[in-house]
């Protein structure tokens, strides 16, 4: 289970963030420094703009327990959720109600807020509280496309998207099926 | 060469629209030589530039223009302004569509007779018998290279056919084959065979599945006698004092309106547009809209009974690789009225990419339920459910009373409600469905509903009178001579099959009717 914690003090380099990542043990997951959001183990940070850093490791979290696959790395998730931080900055609304929604969970949530539920079912039993409003339906609608269109997460389900340029699937195993 | 007319020739057939209905009537009547335009709202894209992508390709061809929902069906909750995934597109949905070619069975030409009144469903009589069509329907499988017809090979089997059959073979299902298909198993009609890519709905980058994009338009284009002019948003029908109709004011892809003359007009844009155009037409001599006396324009509303059922198993399927819909169980496509419902339905292969499976499995859905269909995808096969659905009155399409397009024309709304034998026809199917894939190991199915319509029908049905429907059985509207309904918007029922053989076959009786009308000076 992917937990997340916030780096204190704040203020840690990538570096650090990296190295301290490197050690074993430290399991999946996300850091803030500054104003990205950094997985140490998997090597990725996503600089925040419109959003807080706090609120999009909040939405990658979110993300997740909406759409939970295990053998899905939480940078898609931050790929998917990337872009509400883009609307936010351009969207004074939008950002209110993204930022509104958050701290909405984390009050539900109680001490530790949202993320330091410890358990996936707590988590989605604060989402389906929630999931009629329009804060949970914009953020898992947005998902729809933004996970599952990413052409780099389609292996990971065995799609193979486009064949065209293959020549289509005539040579490929259209017909290979042998356990019937 | 491409012939084009002068906006002011008013010895033109204009046809609106370029689909099965409006593409296939156009070269018939070039053919003939006539002289034809056919005003097409969307882009003209050419085979090679389709794109194997669901979003992209959805972008690239769909109907996107707004619309809205109202009535019980769950596409209305989930999809509020998308009720029918079609084609805006030199072509139309014959882009889209999946190449499955069934005629009409004899009982479906006549319901109201053969299955009695049903409570709530406005059924009625064809006015044609299947014994009249099936000359056409020879002709139209010929032209579309219908495989099982004409000596032309069935295609392949693809795993999900695979285990589809295996399936039918475990239920005792009889009528179990690859489907006749418009699609080439060989080369033919100087199209190549199938390749087996997959992205049916995407558009065939081969041209082995037949459209009239690439087949029907060059073909009449090469007469002289047939301009295809893209990009041309039909806004209003015209007539003159007598009520004839004069011709067709439309828009261009710079929203610039041109009027074109016409001797007469055949309106194909499918079931939501052309009823639209229609009461969008409505003037001082026909106030609730053209060739509505019998105010049934843009009624009984048809979209097929559907769903789709799919299924994971604990070892791979691909079922996305090959042609999508090459697969059919007819066992189903029966009237028997001892399984709870009238009329029948086909079971067909189908399958979606990833990125379709998460938007169309269960909108809306959430959660490791969901999810964890979506990480067996790979393991998974799927069938789709085409059955009659019930005609009512009250299914219609109606002018938005406030919203417009751009320009300036009331939107369409599309209102439809389950019949209580919509409904008992599809839990039938789901079941059936389910036992299907689990007499072959199904570990979970997921009984998955209704996408937006493809199938849209009936909202200028045909009639023997002019009271029950707005065309006669030629497509001739009841009330106009010259104004002609020329796609499955005149069905009168919808039937089990997928329609498009239907709505050529009629096509091509309707340009016999029209030339035949035209010599005699009639029309």
């Amino acid at each position: 289970m992917t937990t997340v914690y916030e780096a204190k003090p704040r203020g840690l380099s990538r570096r650090d963030v990296l190295r301290r990542g490197g050690k074993a043990g430290l399991g999946a997951m996300l850091v803030i420094s500054g104003s990205a959001v950094i997985s140490p183990q998997f090597a990725w940070g996503l600089e925040t703009s419109g959003l807080a850093p706090e609120t999009v490791a909040t939405l990658i979290q979110m993300a997740r327990d909406i759409y939970p696959h295990d053998h899905i790395e939480d940078r898609f998730y931050a790929i998917a959720v990337k872009s509400y931080d883009e609307q936010a900055g351009k969207d004074a609304t939008f950002r209110e109600m993204v930022e509104g929604g958050v701290a909405d969970l984390d009050k539900r949530a109680g001490t530790g807020g949202y993320r330091g539920l410890g358990w996936e079912d707590d988590r989605v039993d604060i989402l389906r509280q929630i999931e009629t409003s329009p804060f949970f339906q914009t953020v898992r609608g947005g998902l729809v496309t933004g996970l599952y269109n990413q052409k780099e997460v389609w292996p990971l389900f065995g799609y193979e998207g486009e064949s065209y340029s293959k020549g289509g699937y005539i040579n490929r195993g259209f017909d290979d099926i042998e356990w019937l | 060469m491409a012939a084009p007319y002068d906006l002011n020739d008013d010895g033109v057939v204009v046809i609106i629209g370029s689909g099965a209905g409006g593409g296939t009537l156009g070269n018939e009547l070039a053919q003939k030589g006539i002289d034809v335009v056919i005003l097409e709202a969307g882009k003209r894209i050419e085979y090679e530039d389709f794109i194997n992508d669901e979003w992209e390709s959805f972008g690239q061809l769909s109907w996107g223009d707004k619309r809205t929902t109202s009535g019980d069906w769950r596409v209305a909750r989930d999809f509020p302004n998308l009720p029918a995934w079609i084609v805006k597109a030199v072509g139309g949905t014959t882009t889209h569509w999946a190449g499955a070619s069934l005629r009409f069975q004899e009982h479906e030409f006549h319901t109201l007779s053969h299955y009695g009144k049903v409570d709530g469903a406005n059924l009625l009589d064809w006015p044609i018998t299947l014994s009249e069509l099936e000359p056409y329907y020879a002709k139209a499988e010929d032209k579309m290279g219908v495989t099982r017809t004409n000596g032309i090979a069935g295609l392949p089997g693809n795993n999900n056919f695979k285990v589809l059959k295996a399936g039918a073979d475990k239920l005792g299902y009889k009528e179990c084959h690859t489907g006749n298909m418009a699609i080439n198993s060989d080369f033919r009609d100087d199209r190549m065979a199938c390749q087996q890519t997959g992205f049916c709905f995407q558009g065939c980058k081969w041209g082995a599945k037949w459209s009239t994009l690439y087949t029907e338009i060059p073909k009449g284009e090469a007469t002289g006698k047939l301009e295809v002019r893209p990009q041309s948003m039909a806004l209003k029908i015209e007539h003159d004092d007598s009520g004839k109709v004069t011709g067709v004011l439309y828009a261009d892809k710079d929203g610039n309106q041109h009027f074109q003359k016409a001797r007469l007009v055949c309106v194909a844009c499918n079931s939501i547009e052309s009823p639209r155009l229609l009461l969008n037409s409505a003037s001082s001599m026909f106030p609730d809209g053209m060739a509505n006396s019998s105010g049934q324009v843009g009624r009984n509303y048809l979209r097929h009974t559907t769903g789709s059922v799919y299924a994971v198993f604990d070892k791979p399927v691909h079922m996305y690789r090959g042609t999508t819909m090459a697969g059919i169980i007819r066992d189903e496509a029966r009237h028997d009225p001892s399984r709870g419902f009238v009329g029948g339905y086909e079971l067909e292969t189908l399958s979606l990419g990833i990125p379709f499976m998460a938007a169309f499995l269960d909108p809306g859905g959430w959660g490791r339920s969901f999810t964890s269909a979506l990480d067996n995808y790979a393991n998974m096969a799927g069938l789709w459910i085409v059955g009659e659905d019930m005609p009512q009155e009250k299914n219609r399409i109606t002018l938005h009373a406030d919203m417009k397009d751009e320009h300036g024309m009331p939107i369409p709304d599309v209102y439809f409600d389950d019949h209580p034998n919509d409904v008992a026809m599809r839990n039938h199917a789901y079941a059936q469905s389910r036992a299907l894939y689990e007499a072959v190991g199904a570990i979970r199915t997921f009984p998955t509903p209704p996408y937006p319509s493809t199938h849209n029908l009936g909202t200028n049905r045909m009639s023997e009178k002019a009271s029950d429907g707005v065309v006669n059985k030629h497509g001739q509207t009841h009330d106009i001579a010259n104004l002609f309904v020329s796609d499955g918007s005149q069905f009168t029922t919808g039937g089990a099959e997928n329609p498009t053989l239907t709505i050529v076959s009629l096509a091509i009786r309707q340009a016999d009717y029209i030339a035949q009308e035209m010599a005699a000076g009639t029309i």
